[in-house]
């Protein structure tokens, strides 16, 4: 246990030297970058180095601090973009929590039934390539003729089950892996135990699959995250990252730092979904000795 | 549980007119694994199988598993079918792999066939001590199956397929993946386990002198299409009284150059007794 939190606290301390470095390199292009970029025949390469295209990290970071529109009792932009940062979350988490659901029980019948694979798999990697501003309207119109548990269909049900879709992919790919991942010495011990379908599944196929089903829950917490900001720009739900990002991006010309602060707050937010993955990964370490015979993973 | 609950006389392992074809996949032809294979193994005997690759010895010892079915035959373990046998949990099986479950402990591992069959968790408890015992790791119950070699590992598996005290043990080389010195250890310490259980054993190996050491007979068997070419006796007296001089005597070598000749195929040879394909 302790092992993995200093583990989980190195690799912080890296994420931490990553970020700093960024700020190096952006400030860095800043100081040797021409105001007009780099291009070659006409195609722009690199971007342009002023101020209005990439204004300073410390002018962004100093935006945050002040209020976010001129008018009076404006919140600070801190304030607004955490606001929107919950609001997205909260969203978020609903998709990445459905998703999974969705993509475990999925993967249990791939991995049970040889037909429902050959059905479903070609669609479940299908159903990644339609583009989410397509689903969007379609969510939308469903779901105004839906009630859920007696209530009317709220708007950011659209949002989850948009988020959910993006989900719930590395779940159901991760966990058949997992599924399957037994081997057939330890599949032929079970059978020759005289096993039932059930016994397998919990004592060996289940255990098996938590090693490759964490990172997949990792993949979809970032993946969920960008479906809700996708979905919330789609369907024009006020509250959230998505709708900030548009709105600060209206100001780009007058007020250079502002898109930037909606930006890193999305960036932020897929960050700390992904990272909340890790306690689960505390509960359900004890499953993948693997990393704990390695020593790191 | 002695190996003398059942009907005097009758064989622990019996095949008769055993064939198994696998179907053709995917445009390749048909596959005869075995044909033709007729074969008794008496109770508390350790028999041996062995030959070259595609000769059908992993395919047997699984027919008698009733990992796979036979495709014309009857296979009978102790008076009932293999199937019926899988069933009781009459055998345990080790395989190359030792196929540990990585998260259970050591103890764990070995109770696995126990909790699959629901057994109390205390008399599971004692019963792993005992096998732990048996095997000689009762120092490491709690140890996970990475901080083991892969001698120890085995001898986690064997622990496993003792865990309901079985008549018959079916091994498919079980220290195919172990170095030489860990093999000879082994071999002596599963001599001495099947001993003391009484257990019969079906023994799958490629290793002339691993079947010569440990068996009272060595099925010989040759491929395409896979079936029993020889059997032959190992005349090196009690298994009980076999040590590590054992592997000495003038007695082992001729035996080990008899099972050499048969894998090559010669029908004559001085030193067997002659008796060619057996049926007790």
């Amino acid at each position: 246990m302790n092992r993995r939190l200093e583990r989980g606290l190195r690799s912080g301390g890296y994420g931490v030297l990553a970020l700093v470095l960024l700020g190096v390199v952006w400030e860095g292009y800043k100081a040797v970058g021409s105001p007009d970029g780099f291009s070659i025949g006409g195609v722009r390469l690199l971007p342009r180095a002023d101020d209005a295209s990439m204004p300073h990290v410390s002018q962004i970071l100093q935006r945050f601090g002040r209020p976010e529109v001129a008018a009076e009792g404006s919140p600070t932009v801190l304030v607004a973009v955490l606001r929107a940062m919950w609001f997205s979350f909260r969203i978020a988490l609903a998709g990445w929590a459905g998703g999974a659901v969705v993509g475990m029980v999925l993967a249990l019948l791939m991995q049970r039934f040889r037909t429902a694979r050959d059905a479903l798999l070609p669609y479940v990697v299908v159903s990644q390539t339609v583009p989410l501003v397509a689903i969007a309207p379609v969510v939308v119109g469903w779901g105004g003729n839906l009630a859920v548990l007696g209530r009317p269909w709220q708007p950011w049900m659209s949002v989850a089950v948009i988020s959910g879709y993006l989900a719930f992919f590395p779940v159901a790919v991760g966990m058949l892996r997992g599924l399957d991942s037994p081997t057939a010495a330890q599949l032929g011990l079970m059978h020759a135990c005289a096993a039932s379908y059930w016994q397998t599944l919990v004592r060996l196929r289940l255990p098996a699959s938590v090693g490759h089903l964490i990172p997949a829950l990792r993949l979809a917490a970032a993946a969920s995250v960008v479906g809700a900001i996708v979905a919330e720009i789609s369907t024009g739900t006020r509250g959230g990252v998505g709708r900030l990002i548009i709105e600060y991006a209206q100001s780009a010309t007058g007020d250079p730092p502002k898109p930037w602060t909606a930006l890193l707050g999305a960036a932020a937010l897929g960050l700390l979904a992904a990272g909340l993955v890790g306690l689960v990964d505390l509960t359900l370490g004890r499953f993948v000795p693997a990393a704990a015979a390695k020593g790191a993973r | 549980m002695t190996p003398g609950e059942q009907r005097p006389g009758e064989p622990a392992v019996a095949l008769r007119g055993v064939e198994k074809v696998f179907d053709a996949a995917g445009g390749s032809e048909s596959v005869t694994a075995l044909t033709d294979v007729d074969l008794d193994i008496a109770p508390g005997e350790f028999v041996s199988l062995i030959g070259p690759s595609g000769c059908g010895k992993s395919t047997l010892l699984r027919l008698v598993a009733d990992l796979e079915t036979p495709t014309t035959g009857t296979v009978q373990v102790f008076g009932k079918s293999a199937r019926q046998a899988r069933l009781d949990q009459d055998y345990g099986i080790a395989f190359q792999s030792a196929g540990l479950l990585p998260w259970r402990t050591v103890r764990a591992n070995i109770e696995l066939p126990l909790e699959l069959r629901r057994v109390a968790k205390a008399r599971r408890w004692q019963r792993a001590d005992e096998l732990l015992t048996m095997v000689g790791l009762s120092d490491f119950a709690a140890s996970r199956p990475h901080q083991l070699s892969g001698g120890m590992q085995q001898r986690v598996a064997i622990a496993r397929a003792l865990a309901e005290q079985p008549r018959l043990l079916l091994m498919d080389e079980p220290f195919g993946a172990l170095d030489e010195m860990t093999r000879e250890r082994m071999q002596g310490e599963l001599l001495g386990l099947s001993q003391r259980t009484g257990c019969a054993v079906v023994f799958v190996t490629h290793s002339i002198p691993e079947a010569v050491y440990l068996s009272d007979r060595v099925v010989v068997m040759s491929p395409r299409p896979g079936r029993i070419t020889e059997i032959v006796p190992v005349g090196l007296g009690e298994r009980g009284r076999r040590d590590e001089d054992t592997r000495e005597d003038a007695a082992f070598f001729a035996a080990v150059t008899a099972v050499r000749e048969a894998l090559r195929g010669h029908p004559d040879h001085a030193i067997r007794t002659g008796r060619g394909v057996e049926k007790r």
